[in-house]
């Protein structure tokens, strides 16, 4: 019993001593720059000397960017002003403001464009916050599209809610043929009758509606659009659209059926072997030429025609990566649950497959997005077109930094919102261990 | 019989293609408007003001002809366009003229098939340098560094010029004229070269332009031109002689202050009256009303004072008339008869 631990040793604490804090040297801040800012000779100096680097920066940039400039009206003004001193020249951002936002839309209008950008946000939280917010409301976002439409265009209440008929149409044909013919024939049937809705019918009464009730708001020249309206007009329909185009796409990639599967293929491999200027020059210069003389194809809707179908091509490729992912078990498991093969992909393949592609998906996003700005090309007003535009002008002829500088840090708070929206979805659809 | 009836098929097809190709000038009365091609955005030749209202030289003469064909200058609608999209817009019908600091030259006349009106401002490439740089002549830029934009022709100009000098240079490629201004003033280039007005309207826009200058020599010739399609002569002529008519004017001495007097009662001037329709029927010949050059000259002036509002050297830009004076004061600018 010599070997018991009473018997060797003296002393036996029986009550454990209350936790201490760790020493004040290795917590807080002083603890924190401790560890990474000077663990050793060689990190404090880099440590320094980069501080250095960045004190000396602020110094040049601070002085530059909090120049009391803001209510100059010309670069002039502001160079008296500032005497010599380096300074930027903000008054351009206070006059130009409203032509950076809304481009050529007639002033007394811009309830519109920003009454659709709040819509917009009332339309997407159903989709981008599900927990949070009724599910009724996706019937807003159905229908939302063609208030923007309505919204941001003018003109008769008719046209888009005959668009939106089409839809009606095509809902109520698809249900009723369904029951009498197989899905795909349905589905064919559906879109047929759409397209005689929208190409036959809706022209022959739109009119007539439109001359005995002409409920409407003044039209609006897609001329006038420009500034960051433009690029989120273009940038958003691209991004909602190519997002199911893009899956049918991705989709049609790994079908059976060879002739789907060749025009996906060549569908996706076209696009994506065009630079999107390419495409960009079509739309403004190559289809005026084929067009019949005297057409009048709106330009906005052409380059936004071409922005989604760049913009899908991506998205497909990144989806099909999703789907590759999975692994093999999941299609045999879908299978042997005696799905078919829409119930497979709508329960099982694409929920897994899109949250693998988040990060794809919506670097794309932020991708269209940025892409936007090459619109100014082809002439169309975005915000880098009307920096251009606004630099002519006399009294800012001169001014460089002070716009880009603007236009970068609007175009980064929507970029890095999306950035964020994604990682807040990855975390939520976390279900991994 | 046969025969007969193919050319007679033959000249109504020739009729209504004449027809078709003849009705700019139908179209734009039809349409209320004209549309007019400019620059996206070129310091005293076309800018949109802060409310959104198209300014400048080229975007004058578009109003001064839709002040002749309407009687009202801001009967237009502006369409920018860039280098690359100009050519094919007024190719495809989209604008109906393009008064767009284009420079007429032999393949766009002939090659690209399109009718060039009457020379609105005579430019030439020119080089900007810094005082400090030491030179007094573009013969002494040997060696030199020098800011080009690629892609225009002024690129070949500047190759012509300093091969023909037997002089050797670097070219610092840019983009757009602003990444010229930047480049230029970090010091990345030792010279500019761009259009003289362009020039000139960079050195204006610098915090000390008195430390730059325009070295003398023009190397090349830009006569800046408004143009139309080929094949519609009609509108052609409405639109070169709505610039003669600003020319003759300036040359008559009507301006915008006297053009009411003037054109209330015929005066002794029987070019004036003619002109301005007091006398003669030139209106009817072009298609217009009477009052067609009163009413393009009212808008903004006679050439003279739209060239000083716009970019004269009480403006920004600060352009001498140089070549653009009239013939009478040693310039270019001479307008054809009007009888």
């Amino acid at each position: 019993m010599s070997n018991t631990h009473a018997d060797t040793v003296l002393f036996v604490r029986d009550t454990m001593l209350p936790q201490q804090d760790p020493p004040s040297s290795t917590i807080g801040a002083i603890g924190w720059a401790k560890e990474n800012l000077f663990s050793g000779w060689i990190n404090s100096i880099l440590t320094l000397v980069s501080l250095a680097f960045v004190l000396f920066l602020l110094a040049g940039l601070l002085p530059w960017l909090f120049s009391p400039t803001w209510s100059m009206n010309s670069l002039t003004e502001c160079r008296e002003l500032l005497a010599g001193d380096h300074g930027a020249c903000w008054g351009v951002i206070r006059e130009r403001w409203p032509q950076l936002m809304f481009g050529f839309y007639p002033s007394e209008m811009y309830w519109r464009p920003v009454l659709t950008i709040v819509l917009l946000f009332v339309a997407i939280a159903p989709i981008l916050f599900a927990e949070r917010v009724p599910s009724k409301l996706l019937g807003f976002t159905a229908i939302f599209p063609f208030v923007a439409v309505w919204l941001l265009w003018g003109g008769t209440i008719w046209g888009p809610l005959m668009a939106l008929l089409g839809f009606v149409v095509a809902y109520f044909v698809f249900g009723l043929a369904d029951k009498y013919l197989t899905s795909a024939l349905a589905l064919i049937a559906a879109v047929v009758s759409a397209l005689i809705w929208w190409g036959l019918i809706s022209p022959l009464i739109e009119p007539a509606l439109s001359s005995a009730l002409p409920i409407g708001l003044e039209t609006v020249d897609s001329r006038q659009f420009g500034g960051f309206m433009l690029s989120i007009t273009i940038g958003v329909t691209a991004i909602m659209c190519s997002l199911p185009i893009g899956i049918l796409l991705a989709l049609g990639r790994q079908s059976d059926l060879p002739l789907v599967k060749a025009i996906c293929v060549g569908f996706i491999e076209f696009i994506r072997g065009v630079p999107l200027i390419t495409l960009l020059f079509i739309a403004s210069t190559l289809l005026n030429i084929f067009l019949p003389p005297g057409t009048n194809f709106d330009i906005i809707l052409r380059v936004m025609i071409m922005v989604t179908l760049f913009a899908s091509a991506y998205m497909a490729e990144v989806i099909r990566g999703g789907l590759a992912a999975l692994p093999k078990g999941q299609y045999e498991g879908a299978d042997s649950l005696g799905l078919d093969y829409w119930q497979a992909q709508r329960l099982i393949i694409m929920p897994q497959a899109l949250k693998i592609s988040i990060p794809g998906i919506v670097s794309t996003f932020i991708g269209v997005f940025k892409d936007t700005t090459l619109v100014s090309i082809i002439s169309m007003f975005d915000p880098l077109g009307l920096a251009n535009a606004i630099r002519a002008d006399q009294s800012w002829n001169g001014i460089y930094w002070e716009l880009f500088i603007f236009i970068g840090v609007v175009f980064f708070i929507f970029c890095f919102s999306m950035s964020r929206y994604s990682m807040y979805l990855e975390r939520k659809l976390q279900t991994g261990h | 019989m046969k025969k007969t009836a193919f050319i007679g098929a033959l000249t109504v097809a020739g009729l209504m293609a004449g027809a078709a190709a003849a009705a700019t000038l139908d179209d734009v009365k039809a349409r209320g408007k004209l549309n007019c091609g400019v620059n996206t955005g070129l310091a005293g030749f076309s800018a949109p003001n802060a409310s959104g209202e198209w300014e400048g030289f080229d975007v004058a003469m578009c109003r001064a002809v839709a002040g002749a064909i309407f009687g009202d200058g801001t009967a237009v609608e502006f369409v920018p366009t860039t280098g690359k999209t100009r050519f094919t817009a007024l190719a495809s019908g989209e604008v109906d003229m393009l008064s767009r600091v284009t420079t007429w030259t032999f393949s766009r006349d002939v090659d690209l098939k399109f009718s060039f009106a009457a020379v609105t401002y005579y430019d030439g490439q020119g080089f900007l340098a810094p005082k400090s740089l030491g030179v007094s002549s573009a013969k002494e830029l040997d060696g030199a560094t020098v800011c080009i934009q690629t892609g225009t022709t002024t690129e070949l100009n500047l190759a012509d010029f300093f091969r023909k000098n037997n002089m050797s240079y670097e070219p610092v490629p840019v983009e757009t004229n602003a990444e010229g201004q930047q480049q230029y003033l970090a010091g990345a280039c030792d010279v500019y070269t761009t259009d003289a007005s362009g020039l000139a309207a960079t050195r204006a826009t610098f915090e000390n332009p008195g430390d730059h200058v325009v070295l003398p020599e023009i190397i090349s010739k830009e006569p800046l031109t408004p143009l139309v399609r080929h094949g519609d002569d009609e509108w052609g002529d409405v639109v070169r002689q709505t610039m003669f008519a600003l020319i003759a004017a300036e040359e008559l001495g009507i301006t915008s202050a006297n053009i009411d007097a003037l054109s209330a009662t015929p005066g002794n001037n029987p070019e004036i009256n003619r002109l301005l329709g007091t006398e003669g029927n030139l209106g009817e010949m072009l298609g217009l009303s009477a009052d067609w050059a009163k009413n393009a000259i009212k808008v903004g002036g006679n050439y003279g004072e739209i060239f000083e509002t716009t970019i004269g050297e009480n403006t920004a830009i600060g352009l001498a008339r140089g070549l653009n004076a009239l013939w009478t004061d040693g310039g270019l600018q001479y307008a054809p008869p009007f009888r």
